[in-house]
């Protein structure tokens, strides 16, 4: 899985999947990867420490009453609480849920900084209002095996037990490199020459 | 209308504008370092394609060093290759790099502006969330994930949506044993831990502008603990005072032309804010995180909040983190017991923070129950440190100073607090593990840690004053 994500971008078109209910805001990227996780030199196998300390035990158990540990929920999109992925720049924490094999995570809001990461790599931060969320996370709850449909092209997600569709917002950049797996790296590449042009008028001096 | 200072600059930057979507913003300089970089180099690489302007590049390694015989091999494995790791990709793409041994290795936020590389009017990004720091020059300096860093190392340009613009102003004189550190941890706990998300923050008024540039940065660093995308102070002539004569500063006549531009970059008294705060200096008191997000502090003199106001959720949140901190609502912070004293961290490593933490213990010792780690921001503090004497003062104290590096910020080395370990900490984020598995983490400002230090409690440092 995690081969994806080797700077070829996946194509994301539709997720229908049931959903992982994270029900906790403000989860910072220490608690989705923590520091001591980050000295690889690759992007691969972060997945293995996804929520380290949340997940196991200091002996290496997995804590029973940890949801990503509950094999009653499962799926590739994750629902979580507000302002998701806050505090560090680590894109390791993208990394990780991407290489566990979470494909959308839905939230009332994102940090700034994870969210781009998050986009980078082909995971859909998807932000839907407080009240929708809350309806979401109830719908899991009484039914683990509820299905959420997301269409990036209509910009919507469904949960069609509840008769819920509900749209997002994406800006349209955004939008044309996740459905066709474009990077930004290759846009702004193809770019340097206008990027030279600026230098040259620009510089800063001093 | 008129321009908020955040605009100057950021439109000065720009090089294309993509329709409903990001800008092209270029980038005047790039700090890198070893943890969020070796995974861009190898993108380049695979590519085939060199870095386009080695010369805007700065490298250092700080996440993580040891801080105790830097001049011996990293003993740990992973560390060392990581480290090692960074000295190739510099070498292979001519980047300068301030690695272990160097004089002007340190913590990248500390050497940068201590070096002169930050400067009034630029565009600063590392692969750090902490890069907000710069912003204390009126720079525009944000912290980018690692395809940011790879992009910007393959152009110079990072594409970015503009944020909202908002500005905090605070008015009046503090108090002495109020810091820098006590203005930005007293307006998180005021807007919460995600109540800048979305925006760049300008910070103003009259207490922002008595502060020394230290204190400046302190502020800029930690406006990511609001969720803000960075911070920002206009540069005036305590800025000038400080650029002038830094080593890769512009110098003689040019720092002279470079003032005169540095001195249009403010914000225009017509220009509109999408939103506006303001403070009283004389509100502000010593303050104390007591949960594990850094919108959790109070004032020292006040109690942990109730729990009973809050909402389902909030009070669940709050609940948690409470017991994993092992302390109860409504109880006061003051009188309880530390083991660690955590003095370092890019928000509060520099020397004016290591001078006012010698100048509250000289004479006295440390409590017998704590352990008290000084971590200068770079080899240049922990050079002047010595020079000054301050190095003396503290060991007289029983204070260890190590040498330079992020340590027990983010305890990726093997600096780590132990389990259930309390530490005041002058770092910035008091996240749960943050600075090791089970660690409890108080976040604090230098002398608040300092007086803890020598009672082994948390304690008001105005009885010292
Ligand atoms: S000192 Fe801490 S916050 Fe600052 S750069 Fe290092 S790890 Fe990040």
């Amino acid at each position: 899985m995690s081969d994806n994500i080797f700077n070829i971008m996946e194509k994301f078109t539709t997720i229908q999947s049931t959903a992982v209910p994270l029900q906790i805001e403000d989860i910072d990227t220490d608690q989705i990867i923590p520091a001591r996780f980050l000295k690889a030199t690759t992007r691969e196998g972060f997945g293995e420490n996804l929520f380290r300390d949340w997940r196991y035990n200091d002996n290496q158990t997995p804590k029973a009453d940890f949801i990503l540990n509950d094999t009653t929920y499962s799926g590739t999109i994750l629902v979580v609480g507000k302002n998701f992925g806050c505090g560090s720049s680590r894109e390791h924490a993208a990394w990780a849920l991407y290489d566990y094999g979470f494909r959308v995570v839905v939230s009332s809001f994102f940090a700034d900084i994870f969210k781009n990461n998050a986009l980078n790599n082909g995971l859909l931060p998807l932000v839907v209002k407080e009240s929708v969320l809350a309806a979401i996370f109830t719908a899991i709850k009484e039914d683990p095996k509820t299905l959420l449909i997301v269409d990036l092209q209509q910009q919507t997600i469904e949960v069609p037990s509840k008769n819920m569709v509900e749209t997002f917002e994406i800006n349209s950049y955004k939008k044309t490199c996740m459905l066709n797996g474009y990077e930004d790296i290759d846009y702004l590449l193809s770019l340097k020459e206008e990027i030279a042009a600026f230098e040259e008028q620009h510089l800063i001096t001093g | 209308m008129g321009r908020t200072l955040f605009e100057k600059v950021w439109n000065k930057h720009i090089v294309r504008q993509i329709e409903d979507g990001p800008v092209v913003l270029y980038i005047d300089k790039h700090f890198i370092h070893e943890v969020t970089t070796p995974q861009a180099f190898a993108g380049l690489d695979k590519k085939g394609i060199k870095v386009f302007r080695p010369q805007n590049t700065v490298a250092t390694a700080d996440h993580n060093v040891p801080t105790k015989d830097q001049h011996l091999p990293i003993r740990e494995a992973l560390s060392k290759h990581q480290v090692d790791t960074l000295i190739k990709n510099c070498t292979n793409h001519g980047l300068e790099l301030y690695g272990l041994g160097h004089p002007y290795q340190g913590i990248v936020h500390v050497i940068g502006p201590e070096l002169g590389f930050t400067l009034p009017g630029m565009t600063i990004v590392c692969g750090d969330s902490h890069t907000s720091t710069h912003g204390a020059f009126g720079a525009i300096a944000f912290g980018i994930g690692t395809s940011e860093v790879e992009q910007v190392l393959a152009t110079q340009c990072v594409l970015q949506m503009k944020p909202k613009t908002m500005r905090i102003s605070i008015e009046g004189e503090l108090e002495k044993g109020v810091t820098a550190k006590d203005i930005i941890l007293y307006i998180i706990s005021k807007i919460s831990a995600s109540g800048g998300t979305g925006y760049f923050v300008e910070y103003a008024g009259s207490a922002i502008r008595s502060l020394s540039m230290e204190g400046r940065m302190t502020i800029c660093n930690m406006s990511i603990e609001m969720g803000a995308r960075g911070g920002i102070i206009a540069p005036d002539e305590t800025t000038f005072k400080y650029i002038q004569g830094r080593k890769f500063a512009p110098q003689g006549i040019n720092f002279d032309k470079a003032v005169a531009s540095w001195k249009q970059l403010a914000t225009d008294d017509d220009a509109i804010f999408d939103k506006e705060l303001h403070f009283d200096a004389s509100d502000i008191e010593p303050m104390v995180t007591f949960g594990t997000n850094p919108g959790m502090g109070i004032k020292i003199s006040q109690n942990i909040p109730d729990a009973e106001r809050l909402l389902a959720q909030e009070k669940e949140n709050f609940l948690k983190s409470l017991q994993y901190m092992g302390f109860q609502p409504n109880e006061p912070l003051l009188g309880k017991p530390v083991d660690y004293v955590f003095i370092g961290s890019c928000t509060n490593s520099r020397i004016e923070d290591l001078r006012a933490v010698a100048n509250l213990v000289k004479g006295k010792r440390k409590a017998e129950n704590v352990t008290v780690w000084i971590v200068p921001g770079s080899k240049k503090v922990e050079l002047q440190a010595r020079e000054e004497g301050i190095h003396t003062i503290l060991e007289e104290a029983g204070f260890e100073l190590r040498e330079p590096g992020c340590s027990a910020c983010l305890g990726m080395n093997e600096d780590k607090i132990p389990t259930g370990k309390y530490c005041i900490s002058t770092s910035n984020r008091n996240f749960e593990g943050r600075q090791g598995p089970g660690a409890r983490t108080l976040l604090a400002s230098p002398i608040m840690a300092a007086a803890a230090a020598l009672t082994g409690k948390i304690t008001d440092v105005r009885q010292y004053f």
